[in-house]
């Protein structure tokens, strides 16, 4: 039935493996299971198969198409990355749970229909969150919870869609949803959860920055891709997400001011980047979703760098703080380098990367005549680069110096790095080889004057900017309240209130109840009780009194 | 690592780097002035230097705004969600 082997199947049963290895053998199928993901997929030929009927219904197990093959390759390449920066981590868990969480999210990629989709799509939770819980402290036991609830509300959520949908058209299939479907905006909103769209975001920004170093590599990759893919195969076109991947891009980049967590500052931006993507599935013009499609990629592997230069300094210095951090670099140049690497790639300067994508989304607004879109996404442009670029290296690896002495980071974890550096600058440099494999063909220069005279005119005076006001832009020792505030904050102090009302409604009812209790008791035992009158005992004397006078009585009458 | 060592050199001569960025964005925008713009779908792409003073402007706005939010709205103590 199925010819070609599942590259999520493989995965699975190559992490049962891994518990049965130990030490040197363990880490060679680490290395070896991803690299063979990454023959295996990039010798998927394209087409379906694996379809099969379960109970009436057409599965399609793996569809193999341009846009399922974009996102199915770069989560190939970022598994055997993330595999290679946790290769010195001697737990058996967190590996086992990034194979399967991949394996899940190469699932969700290579779906043809909604049933198969829905299925990875909650494996994608319940192996994720072994991710965060892996960190072992109080704080991630309890923000993955966080993060269970949310996806497992969201999971509801859209299996109800899918349901109704499935009811009002009779099929399984997963193509672009009929904006008349049933299910149409209950499937946007589940998808929207793991696109962590505001106000839906709060789990990502909850639990990353609170998941184990190596782990958050694959969070940071996997879920919300996963996500605009299922976007951009379900909604193209769909008017609301221009909008709400703008808000999206600008959420991202005010929070991320606020931040001073390293990982939650890149964790912020990845809702800013994301943002890009939406808004591109929004416009839902050839360029656009070839730019959400192109961006993802190139997202995907700069975060990714990003993430890892975050983890390295977290690992090597045990602060994740932007004001616990400062003046590093001297004894983490590579670690720097390479995080500036990512850096430039996100923020989209020539050369790197983001620039090749990002502004293909920017460029598509344009060719629309959307002038808002335009200019709100250059704005953000301008703060990815101001966080990602300057304001968290220069905090974390110049600025004040915070007498950390850390060694440089462990050679997996550079060369782990590097790779998807070089990635970025690869990309970058030869986007043609990036465009090749978009979905559809792609029409567009990134490096005419026009362009790039814009984007370093905008990015260096950017820069400018951020020197100028230097003093200010720095981490702060505060936490900002984002939407999780709801669930964290009000909800806990909402249901406190509630049970105390109850408590207190609850205490009085029964206690009116008690009183009348205790006098009816009182009462009885006043006339009924031990001492009570009618079960007091007469004494004998008086009986004897009685008989006496019955007797005398009786005498008398005999008598008369 | 020399690497370090070269990093320390630059930051010691962070003056002339400085220069340096202050030369090339003064010819990024003469160079935007001089060269007649490729698009005009927006009124502002056709103005030369148009750029660099967004990014300028968006840099500024992104702080203040996001600053005035943090001390008005959202920034509290960090055992907030401890208790």
């Amino acid at each position: 039935m199925i010819d070609v082997i599942h590259p999520s199947l493989l995965l699975f049963l190559g992490a049962a493996i891994v518990p049965l290895l130990r030490g040197r053998a363990q880490q060679a199928w680490m290395l070896l299971l991803p690299a063979a993901i990454i023959a295996v997929v990039f010798s998927l030929p394209h087409g379906s198969s694996g379809a099969m009927n379960l109970f009436g219904m057409d599965l399609l197990i793996l569809r193999i198409d341009a846009l399922s093959m974009v996102f199915t390759s770069v989560f190939a390449i970022i598994t055997f990355v993330g595999a290679l920066y946790a290769l010195h981590v001697k737990d058996t868990t967190q590996h086992v749970a990034a194979l399967t969480y991949a394996g899940s999210a190469l699932g969700v990629v290579l779906a043809g229909d909604l049933i198969t989709l829905y299925v990875f799509w909650e494996l994608m939770v319940f192996t994720s969150v072994w991710l965060i819980w892996c960190r072992r402290n109080p704080v991630s036991m309890a923000a993955g919870f966080r993060y269970l609830i949310v996806h497992a509300l969201g999971g509801v959520i859209l299996l109800a869609g899918i349901i109704l949908h499935v009811m009002d058209t009779g099929s399984v299939a997963f193509t672009a949803i009929d904006p008349d479907s049933a299910g149409f905006y209950l499937i946007l909103i589940g998808f929207m959860i793991n696109a962590a769209v505001p106000p839906l975001h709060a789990w990502l920004t909850d639990a990353y920055p609170e998941s184990t170093i190596t782990g958050a590599i694959f969070l940071a990759s996997l879920t919300t891709k996963t996500a605009v893919y299922t976007l951009i195969r379900g909604f193209p076109g769909t008017e609301l997400l221009v909008v709400l991947g703008v808000i999206m891009a600008l959420y991202g980049v005010v929070y991320a001011v606020l931040a001073n967590d390293i990982r939650r500052l890149l964790a912020y931006h990845i809702i800013s980047q994301v943002g890009y993507m939406v808004a591109g599935v929004g416009m839902g013009t050839i360029m656009a979703l070839n730019g959400s499609a192109s961006h993802a990629f190139t997202h995907i592997l700069y975060k990714a760098v990003l993430f890892m230069g975050a983890g390295a300094v977290i690992h090597m210095t045990g602060k994740a703080k932007l004001t616990e951090l400062g003046g590093i670099y001297r004894y983490m140049p590579i670690t720097f380098l390479l995080y500036m690497v990512g850096g430039l790639s996100i923020s989209a300067f020539p050369l790197f990367s983001g620039f090749v994508s990002k502004t293909m989304v920017v460029e598509a607004a344009a060719l629309d005549g959307r002038a808002w879109v335009w200019l709100l996404l250059s704005l953000a442009s301008a703060g990815t680069f101001l966080h990602t670029g300057l304001k968290l290296p220069w905090f974390t690896f110049f600025g004040q110096d915070s007498g950390l002495r850390p060694k440089e980071a462990p050679l997996n974890m550079l060369l782990a790095m590097g790779i998807a550096a070089f990635l970025c600058i690869f990309i970058g440099v030869f986007p043609g080889w990036l465009y090749a494999i978009m979905p559809a063909p792609v029409e567009y220069n990134a490096y005419s004057t026009g362009h790039v005279l814009w984007e370093l005119q905008l990015l260096l005076f950017t820069g400018l900017g951020f020197f100028f006001l230097l003093k200010h832009v720095g981490g702060e020792a505060k936490i900002s309240v984002d939407t999780d505030w709801l669930y964290r904050w009000l909800l806990p102090k909402f249901a406190l209130g509630v049970q105390r009302v109850v408590d207190r409604v609850w205490d009085a009812v029964l206690g009116g109840l008690m009183r009348r209790l205790t006098w009816l008791v009182s009462s009885l035992t006043h006339h009924h009780g031990p001492q009570g009158i009618l079960a007091r005992t007469w004494p004998t004397g008086s009986m004897v009194l009685w008989v006496a006078v019955m007797l005398a009585a009786s005498l008398l009458l005999y008598y008369l | 690592m020399d690497l370090g060592r070269l990093l320390e050199y630059l930051v010691e001569n962070a003056r002339v780097l400085r220069w340096f960025a202050y030369v090339v964005m003064a010819g990024l925008v003469v160079a935007d002035i001089l060269i007649p713009s490729a698009y005009d779908r927006f009124p502002w792409e056709s103005i030369g230097g148009f750029g660099a003073f967004y990014g300028f402007i968006s840099c500024v706005l992104i702080i203040v705004i996001s600053k005035a939010l943090g001390y008005l709205l959202l920034y509290r103590g960090e055992d907030y969600y401890d208790d």
